[in-house]
């Protein structure tokens, strides 16, 4: 599970850096969003991956899984959430008013 | 527990909750408002600089949780230094707003709390997570003033602002993340202690960590070869966002000063000093990119951007160094640089909006009206920018150069500042000349009453009078800063405090 775990964060951060360097906005906001997940993925793969072992303190359990890391993705997810609604909405503006979404904000023949 | 700890975050939290609560009031009361707020701040931000003035580090654990499994806010001196700079530097670029910047668009004024709550709290929190969620406040409100008062170039600088920083944001959670991974903390001062401790098979995770959040903070600080969004986006910027944005790259500065000193501090065994021989490469190649950009620079507020670049080469010389004096000149040398900076974006506008469609293009042009006034100011300010004496600028880069003299690399720090001070007065001389000097004799028509120009050029003459004041009062400072280079160098004390709370 660890090395499926791995590939998929890796596969993830190479898409996300590949279209994060693209010349338009839209390709550069799917790619921070990828970044995003991939990073999401990472921190909570952090606290070791657990299956089936609960968080908080349960007479019945043997192990736990680490509590704190799915605090800190739940932080992440709410921050990134707000920062893309912002970037998309920003880009549309940009769009609007440059006349293209390419990111030098010139229009290409 | 000590609750003037967390009283300069909730002081501005709450201004700006009430300021959008507010938000259909008239103008001028929300103006005296955000103005009071912004006093009250500054009150209670010399309060806690006098409870920490004497060495005492003050923590706050959050919901009573205590260290390390509480996020913990600490006051040290260092937290203390920076929040007064950034509020007597937020006091004049919200008055320079005052002017008319803060109608332009909605929540000027929201935003500017917000930013100043986002500042605060980075200072202020001792939990490396927090600090992450901290960046993210500031930044946040920081693209709203950036983009306030809206237009095609703002919007197309902006963008790029926003998504560099995204960018590097998830490198810092990928840091954070990693450092939890193998410490299982994110205390700064238990992670010092945990890193103490980490497994010969770990050290690789932890130093690529480590190293990864100072590439996060190098970006945030501008520093080469990460520096490229700052200048455009600091020209494109209105004057007084501008002038506030002057203290965002000290926050990378900050962050730098304090993982280096604290996180992979003495403490920290054989991850100690893991960033020191990176530092000083960095500052200079920083330094000199810096004000090469400004030299080649044809506009005044583009030189200016990239002067702030070039001072925060020198800031992180003074880290990179490694030794209390030269850390005391930093320190002593930062609200000196910020201050000066944010002058110079607000003189640069004050001269932008005299010269038609030249603006602020280093060309001779027409004269301006209030032309000596502006020289004036314009000489001052230079003075200030580029070092010279005998204004505080000049005491501290002295200072850095008597603690450069020694070091094995000394040659180097001392031939690049030298040299980037002489580039700094040969600019700014140029740029005067060209402004001033060389105009032609037929003025422009008086666009503006004598009383406008009073209320334009105040906010300038106010930072110019704070940097009198910081030069006046050198040696009570100078006192200050080695205290909290001191202090800096002996982290021992700031675990100590941190880790101890819980128990008392």
């Amino acid at each position: 599970m660890e090395a499926l775990v791995a590939m998929v964060i890796g596969v993830l951060t190479a898409g996300g850096v590949y279209l994060v360097l693209r010349a338009r906005t839209f390709p550069v906001v799917l790619g921070l969003t990828l970044l995003s997940y991939a990073v999401n993925l990472f921190l909570f793969a952090m606290g070791r991956l657990v299956i089936g072992a609960p968080p908080v303190v349960a007479e019945t359990a043997h192990a736990y899984t680490d509590p704190l890391p799915q605090a800190l993705v739940l932080t992440a997810i709410v921050i990134g959430f707000g920062m893309t609604a912002f970037v998309i909405m920003l880009a549309l503006k940009a769009y609007a008013e440059l006349g293209d979404d390419h990111v030098d904000g010139e229009r290409r023949p | 527990m000590n609750h003037i700890v967390i009283a300069p975050l909730l002081a501005p939290l709450s201004a700006g909750v009430l300021l959008l609560l507010l938000r259909h009031l008239d103008l001028r009361l929300r103006r005296v408002l955000s103005v009071a707020a912004l006093l009250a701040q500054l009150g209670l931000a010399f309060a806690l600089t006098a409870h920490v003035a004497d060495g005492a580090i003050l923590t706050y654990a959050l919901g009573d949780w205590p260290a390390p499994y509480g996020i913990v806010l600490v006051a040290d001196r260092l937290a203390a230094w920076m929040l007064l700079t950034t509020l007597l530097l937020a006091l004049f670029a919200l008055l320079a707003a005052l002017r008319g910047l803060d109608a332009a668009g909605r929540h000027f004024h929201v935003l500017f709390h917000l930013q100043l709550f986002g500042l605060a709290g980075a200072f202020l929190t001792g939990d490396l997570f927090n600090l992450f969620v901290f960046f993210e406040v500031l930044l946040i409100a920081s693209y709203g003033l950036m983009l306030h008062g809206g237009g095609a170039a703002r919007v197309q600088a902006g963008l790029r602002y926003v998504v560099v920083n995204l960018a590097g944001s998830s490198l810092f959670l990928i840091a954070v993340g990693t450092l939890y991974g193998v410490t299982g903390t994110l205390n700064m001062a238990d992670l010092a202690r945990a890193l103490a401790h980490t497994p010969a098979e770990h050290l690789g995770l932890a130093r690529a960590a480590g190293l990864l959040l100072l590439a996060v903070f190098a970006l945030k600080c501008a520093a080469a070869p990460l520096h490229l969004w700052l200048p455009a986006t600091y020209a494109q910027a209105s004057a007084p966002v501008a002038a506030l944005f002057a203290i965002m790259t000290k926050v990378g500065v900050y962050s730098i000063l304090r993982a280096d000193s604290l996180v992979f501090g003495p403490a920290s065994g054989p991850l100690s000093g893991l960033l020191d021989p990176w530092l000083l490469p960095l500052a200079l190649l920083t330094l000199a990119l810096g004000t090469l950009g400004a030299l080649a620079s044809r506009r005044l507020r583009l030189a200016v951007a990239h002067l702030v670049v070039a001072s925060a080469g020198t800031l992180l010389a003074a880290i990179g160094l490694a030794s209390p004096q030269a850390l005391a000149a930093g320190l002593y040398y930062l609200p000196h640089t910020s201050l000066a900076a944010a002058a110079a974006f607000l003189l640069a506008e004050a001269v932008a909006v005299r010269r038609g469609a030249l603006a602020d293009a280093l060309d001779p042009g027409p004269a301006m009206p209030a032309q000596r006034w502006l020289g004036a100011l314009f000489f001052l300010t230079a003075l200030a920018l580029a070092g010279l004496p005998p204004l505080a600028g000049f005491i501290a880069k002295f200072m850095l150069l008597r603690a450069a003299v020694g070091h094995p690399a000394s040659v180097w720090v001392l031939g690049v500042l030298l040299a980037a001070g002489l580039m700094g007065v040969i600019l700014l001389a140029r740029s005067g000349s060209l402004l001033f000097y060389r105009s032609s004799t037929h003025t422009v028509v008086e666009a503006k009453g004598a009383a406008a120009l009073g209320a334009e050029l105040s906010p300038i003459a106010g930072l110019l009078l704070l940097i009198v004041a910081l030069t006046a009062a050198a040696p009570q400072l100078t006192t200050f800063t080695l205290a909290t280079a001191a202090q800096l160098a002996e982290p021992a004390g700031y675990i100590e405090a941190v880790l101890s709370a819980g128990d008392g």
